[in-house]
């Protein structure tokens, strides 16, 4: 777990793998961290009850059916009932993790989402899998790319997306132990892990994964690797990149985009996601209001996903790291003259 | 039955065994993808594209064409290996069947391939759409009907119960829905993830004309269609029971094979086990 050669201070402050040795890279689905999570918030508190509808194995909510099976409800193709069931439970005490794809739940529960978790405030937790074109070869049916849009919309949400496996499990952790209804977001492929245990971790608080003060390039998901990647490459461009895992959508760290917008003067955000409503989105609206600055969104464009292998879809969609790199150099052109 | 003549028949049991093997070798070639609920539907499926629908590959788009929506997408391998042999496309492109820019989406998608009425994938959406058809098509005054292949585990999604309530309403005797009753879904039995029984009572409660049959008897499953469409005034269901992963002996029955394909040597084992399954078609009739 050195964090030797990572490229900047910030990077090793954050306890950061070193992501420019490929050798020290793993590659762990973020839904494991979920279900590790899971259990160890299980053990913690003993309210935690979960919730699946006929995916416990791919949602990975099995480990914790194992370890508390008096605690976990299987309740069929029934995603509205899902979420409708898990309000009422947190009415009468519990916390329930709430788990299955992404676009079903939220996707097809919105509206009971809206209504019993949120107008109700409901500690209710979704766990949304399968997110992202990454789910591959399933095709758009089942590829969410719309759900941290529609999610970060409802008043009174929590939506985190968190960059990696260990991340993740953190991430569930923090969910499990804070009052509120909340979506976690996380994919179903394999993914780079940059994070370790001793990374510090806090909802709300976006994270400077490298320092710079070029570009910021503000990611989530399992695309911040990518993102640093990227900034690596552009260094040689004599570009340094700030890179900024933006892993809580809402409420989202406004000081952090704003010190990024101020120091950096120009932004590219990386999501895999809609452009239109997604985190950029949420980071464009904080710049306008306060403090407007050139944008690079990275992310999908106005279309649905495809069938096809997790990194021929992210190419297809722009997301790969010579895209990303492509963005920053725009974005740096386009700061240059704005200041003429 | 009585309906089909045995050479008919044979004809049929034929083409579900092409089915069946175009469903390993697609699936192999994906190397993702839905066995389980593909291979027990094999039967069904050459029946309706080779005896029961009308239709014409060569236009897909035919006003006057049965509609078959498939409910449960993710047994779009039985539906493309189906068209595939009733010469919708080449068989050959069954082997692209979830690639990159293939239009053998992963999930059924209307807009990719010719010749699926809908998108599907996401479940309990097929018999909603099925019902609109089947009443743009009363207020027509058209000919055709509407067949719906649905899968028991999707009859937990609460827009199926509305569907039925719906296509009773409107009297729909134009819309058959099918039900893959084959007791399994992702998490193990039907009757222990979210118990369907009695499903025959609740669909009759429901106001449906209802008809049950065995789903690998090709003979019974045409006759119980002949039977449903001569009903008046109700939609109808008929409830195929069905062997999970049917026609490969170490598939049949698990529940583990719902959304697994088959590696090298397991496909090899399945097409050794389908050709001679082949070889003793027809030979009891004589
Ligand atoms: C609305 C919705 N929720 C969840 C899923 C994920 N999923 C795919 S198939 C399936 C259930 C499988 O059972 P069944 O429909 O009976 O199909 P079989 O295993 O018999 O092929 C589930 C939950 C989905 N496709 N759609
Ligand atoms: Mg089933």
């Amino acid at each position: 777990m050195a964090s030797a050669g990572v490229t900047s201070a910030a990077g090793a402050a954050m306890h950061l793998v070193d992501y420019t040795d490929p050798a020290a890279i793993k590659q762990v689905p973020t839904r494991n961290g979920f279900g590790e999570g899971l259990v160890e918030a299980g053990r913690r508190d003993e309210r935690i009850i979960a919730i699946c509808a006929d995916l416990s194995e791919s949602t990975r909510m099995e480990a914790f059916k194992k370890t508390f099976p008096q605690r976990y409800i299987e309740i069929g193709v029934a995603e509205q009932m899902l979420v409708a069931m898990a309000a009422g439970l947190a009415a009468a005490g519990k916390i329930p993790f709430i788990a299955s794809y992404a676009m079903f739940n939220p996707g097809r529960s919105w509206e009971q989402v809206r209504t019993t978790m949120a107008l109700n405030e409901s500690d209710v937790k979704i766990a949304g899998a399968h997110a992202g074109v990454s789910v591959g070869p399933d095709g758009a049916t089942h590829q969410a790319i719309e759900d941290i849009a529609i999610m970060r919309v409802i008043p009174k949400m929590t939506v985190v997306v968190p960059c990696d496996s260990a991340q993740t499990k953190q991430a569930t952790l923090a969910v499990a132990g804070r009052f509120g209804p909340t979506y976690l977001r996380f994919a179903r492929a394999e993914s780079a892990v940059v994070t370790t245990d001793q990374t510090p971790f806090e909802i709300g608080t976006a994270q400077t994964f490298r320092d710079g003060d070029d570009v910021a390039v503000v990611a989530c998901g399992i695309l911040v690797y990518n993102a640093l990647v990227a900034a690596e490459l552009a260094r040689k461009d004599g570009i340094e990149c700030r890179v900024v895992n933006n892993h809580t959508i809402k409420p989202m760290d406004e000081a952090a985009i704003l010190a990024a917008a101020r120091d950096c003067g120009t932004i590219v955000s990386v999501e895999e996601h809609q452009v239109h409503g997604g985190m950029g989105s949420r980071v464009a609206e904080i710049v306008a209001a306060h403090d407007p600055v050139p944008m690079e969104f990275i992310g999908v464009h106005d279309r649905f996903g495809q069938s096809g292998s997790p990194p021929e879809l992210t190419e297809e969609y722009g997301m790969g790291v010579t895209a990303i790199l492509a963005a920053i150099k725009r974005a740096h052109g386009r700061k240059r003259a704005a200041r003429g | 039955m009585g309906l089909l003549a045995p050479e008919r028949l044979t004809a049929l049991e034929e083409h579900a065994n092409d089915v069946r093997q175009g469903i390993i070798r697609s699936l192999l070639a994906a190397g993702s993808g839905h066995s389980g609920g593909s291979l027990d539907m094999a039967d069904i499926f050459a029946a309706l594209y080779f005896h029961v629908l009308r239709h014409d590959p060569q236009r897909p788009d035919w006003p006057e064409r049965d509609r078959l929506l498939l409910s449960c997408g993710h047994i779009a391998p039985v539906r493309y290996s189906a068209m595939a042999y009733a010469g919708y496309f080449p068989v050959e492109e069954l082997l692209t069947l979830r690639h990159f820019r293939t239009r053998l989406q992963g999930h059924p998608e209307r807009v990719s391939l010719p010749g699926l009425e809908t998108t599907s994938g996401p479940l309990g959406e097929g018999l909603a759409q099925g019902a609109g058809m089947a009443l743009a098509g009363k207020l027509d005054g058209a000919g055709w009907r509407v067949y719906v292949v649905t899968s028991d585990g999707e009859h937990q999604c609460g827009l199926h119960w509305e569907a039925m309530m719906t296509a009773a309403k409107f009297q729909l005797d134009n819309l058959t829905c099918i039900v893959d009753r084959n007791v399994i879904q992702i998490d193990g039995s039907t009757e222990d993830v979210m118990p369907l029984e009695p499903l025959t009572d609740k669909y009759r409660a429901f106001n449906w004309e209802v008809f049950e049959c065995d789903g690998h008897d090709i003979g019974a499953f045409v006759a119980t269609v002949e039977k449903a469409k001569q009903v008046k005034g109700k939609p109808q269901v008929i409830i195929a029971h069905t062997v999970m992963g049917k026609g490969v002996s170490f598939m049949e029955g698990d529940y583990l094979w719902h959304g697994k394909p088959p590696k090298q040597d397991e496909a090899d084992q399945a097409l050794r086990e389908l050709g001679a399954a082949r070889e003793l078609i027809g030979a009891q009739r004589g």
